[in-house]
């Protein structure tokens, strides 16, 4: 996996929450074998109308997010199916960094990602970063504000940078076993495979209720 | 320390905590099917490694597969690749197949405690987020993505953080009519998609443990849709009888097996266990629910009217509007009222024997509205094979039905079977996102009664006063 330290690039918003991968990538692209040449099919159904034309509602499709490579979306993103497809899309479609608002503490906590979605992201380098409510909703504004907006994203020291007309920066919490795991580009198998003697040992003992 | 059920796995299943915080969790079975493993192989291959337990790991075709007569012959070819993919995978590898044609081919999650794959106690994983179902047997079972599933190929454990748990305790008995497919829409219209992220469910309670196992997976298969890692159900008599009934080759036997239900149950959680969160449900007030909206978390009581912008909690009313709209559907408006086209009873929700028993119960001696495509599809060849035994399949195509072999078929759509644009279905699968049934479909989530007394009346009925369409 590529690693990932800093990044600047410009940002695009998507105002939905609970976006599912069945939105990011269709069923019909799932049929393939490889594991690249998803990027043009993200949002596919959003991003065409049905004749295969690029659709000038859908508001990425804007030709000011045409460089873009920051998403910023509402809570629950990656919600739904388990397919990494989803993550190939993106990062294919030239997004690194997603920004999304928990919501709510306690019982009414609402996250940002979906967890087989985050988790997926962690293994192909697109960050995920998690702000409040409030401060995602300052994001959406200057977006919306200002055209070519850039931000940077310092994964080092968790922060996230508006360049705007006066600069604003964001701190983000992140899981520090991922974290490190970006920063480095680490490939999880090769980490695991450090401990084969710990599983070989475990496999002694442990009974599987198998029969074979 | 008392313990959860959750624990109890959790603990059984830690090879070493990891210097990062996480754990490396063994994992006892791997379920694979054609759609989220052709990338994982060719990552074992590009860095030459092997399979490391090729005979905990099991697969079939599902997905992709027509369930029509021209299964054995798939006309698409991309679909045809990946299906042959998968073959040359397990060949190469050593891995049990039941493919195309194979009499214990079916859909993952109905095959694998079919054939006694799953069984109480374990990890189970496999590249699907319905893996949740498993856990109607005590069994940690979660979805993952391909880059997991190459990690469990490889190592046959996985990185995990310990997750939460929550507990759902359903109090009281069900009504008449209403079932597990009821009660589970009827959680997530309360804690929304996302309320559970992060957490393990033990689903427990009164009118948990008077459910068949069956009923039990269709409860633990939509977990997910409420943002769970997984769904448990603590192992009981109900869970030993089926994993012991019939012949499920891969259930331990002799003193392997009487070894194995002593520990199975010592599983259930100890009685002053702490969970992280607990949410109670009168059983007995829940109603048949139909969902409106294009997330399971919209959903309501079938004899209530589609709610306004404001009406629906966790849900913007941006958000609920765009969900009317796709929906074509107006707030205040009586779910009676909305014209179906096709109803669709399957996928691994609820295509298992007693959903199909269920709804040629409400279609016996009866047709489907002229204007109704109705498809049954049974969620593996046994259960088709047993559903024939019984004469069920002839009750169903008397109907007017189309009776189909065992596949995902209209659930995800990846197959032939999918809805045109602005098409409306009654659909007893776990999903409703917009396109997920076929670009532009509307779908409406329910039990497998309610899909069946849907065909008949060609709209939504109250299933509990419903008079049979006489």
């Amino acid at each position: 996996m590529e690693a990932f330290t800093t990044h600047r690039g410009i940002l695009a918003p998507l105002d939905r929450a609970n976006v599912d991968t069945d939105q990011i990538i269709p069923k019909q692209f799932l049929k393939s074998i490889a594991r690249t040449g998803f990027g043009p099919s993200a949002f596919f159904d959003w991003r065409y109308v049905l004749n295969g034309d690029v659709n000038p509602d859908f508001e990425l499709n804007a030709p000011r997010y045409e460089k873009r490579s920051l998403l910023v979306t509402r809570n629950n993103f990656g919600c739904g199916s388990s397919r990494e497809h989803a993550v190939w899309a993106l990062a294919q479609d030239g997004y690194k960094v997603i920004i999304a608002p928990y919501r709510g503490e306690g019982d009414d906590y609402i996250p940002g990602f979906a967890d087989i979605f985050k988790n997926n992201c962690s293994k192909n380098g697109v960050v995920t970063i998690e702000l409040s409510e409030a401060e995602v909703e300052t994001i959406f504004k200057a977006v919306y504000g200002e055209e070519g907006l850039e931000a940077t994203v310092d994964l080092e020291n968790q922060k996230l940078t508006l360049h705007g007309e006066s600069e604003v920066t964001f701190d983000f919490e992140y899981d520090p076993s991922v974290k490190n795991k970006l920063l480095k580009g680490l490939d999880d198998i090769e980490e695991s495979l450090l401990y084969l003697d710990d599983i070989k040992e475990f496999e002694t003992k442990h009974a599987t209720w198998i029969h074979q | 320390m008392a313990k959860t059920l959750f624990d109890k796995i959790w603990d059984r299943h830690v090879v070493r905590e990891l210097p990062d915080g996480t754990s490396l969790i063994y994992i006892d079975r791997h379920l694979v099917h054609e759609v989220t493993s052709p990338q994982a192989f060719e990552g074992l291959r590009l860095t030459g490694r092997k399979v490391r337990h090729p005979e905990l790991t099991f697969s079939t075709m599902d997905h992709n597969v027509p369930t029509d007569d021209t299964r054995l012959t798939i006309k698409d070819p991309i679909s045809k690749a990946q299906v042959e993919a998968l073959e040359t995978n397990c060949k190469e590898n050593g891995i049990h197949l039941y493919g195309i044609g194979d009499d214990h081919q079916g859909i993952v999650h109905v095959i694998g405690p079919e054939m006694g794959i799953t069984v109480p106690g374990l990890t189970l994983v496999c590249g699907d987020s319905h893996t949740s179902t498993h856990g109607a047997f005590g069994t940690l079972a979660f979805g993952i993505g391909t880059s997991e599933v190459e990690h469990v190929l490889a190592t046959q454990t996985l990185r995990q953080k310990k997750p939460k748990t929550f507990k759902v305790e359903y109090t009281g008995k069900l009504s008449p009519h209403v079932h597990s497919k009821d009660m589970v829409l009827k959680l997530i219209g309360i804690i929304g998609t996302a309320g559970a992220t992060g957490s393990v469910f033990e689903f427990c309670g009164e009118a948990v443990e008077a459910l068949s196992m069956e009923a039990r997976m269709t409860i633990c298969n939509m977990a997910i849709e409420g943002g769970a890692k997984a769904g448990l159900i603590a192992p009981d008599q109900t869970t030993i009888d089926y994993v012991l009934a019939e012949d499920r080759p891969f259930v331990p036997k002799g003193e392997e097996l009487e070894k194995a239900i002593e520990e199975w149950k010592k599983l259930p959680s100890d009685p002053d266990a702490k969970f992280d969160r607990t949410l109670v449900i009168d059983a007995s007030k829940i109603a048949p629910q139909v969902s409106w909206g294009t997330s399971p978390g919209m959903v309501i009581d079938v004899d209530l009217p589609v709610p306004g912008l404001d009406d629906v909690p966790g849900y913007s009313a941006g958000d609920v509007q765009k969900a009317l709209d796709y929906m074509g559907l107006e707030a205040g408006q009586a779910l009676a009222d909305c014209k179906l086209d096709t109803v669709f009873i399957g996928s691994c929700t609820n295509s298992r024997i007693e959903d199909l028993r269920r709804a040629a119960k409400v279609l016996d001696g009866k047709k489907k509205a002229d204007h109704i495509k109705l498809l049954v599809v049974p969620g593996s060849q046994q259960v088709r094979k047993q559903a024939e035994a019984e004469g069920l399949d002839k009750i169903f195509t008397a109907a007017g039905a189309e009776w189909r072999w065992a596949g995902c078929s209209m659930c995800l759509a990846m197959n032939p079977d999918k809805l045109a644009p602005q098409e409306r279905c009654a659909s007893t699968s776990n999903r409703n996102f917009e396109g997920r049934q076929g670009a532009g479909g509307r779908t409406h989530l329910v039990s497998p009664e309610m899909a069946a007394a849907a065909a008949v009346a060609g709209h939504f009925v109250d299933i509990r006063t419903w008079n049979g369409g006489n």
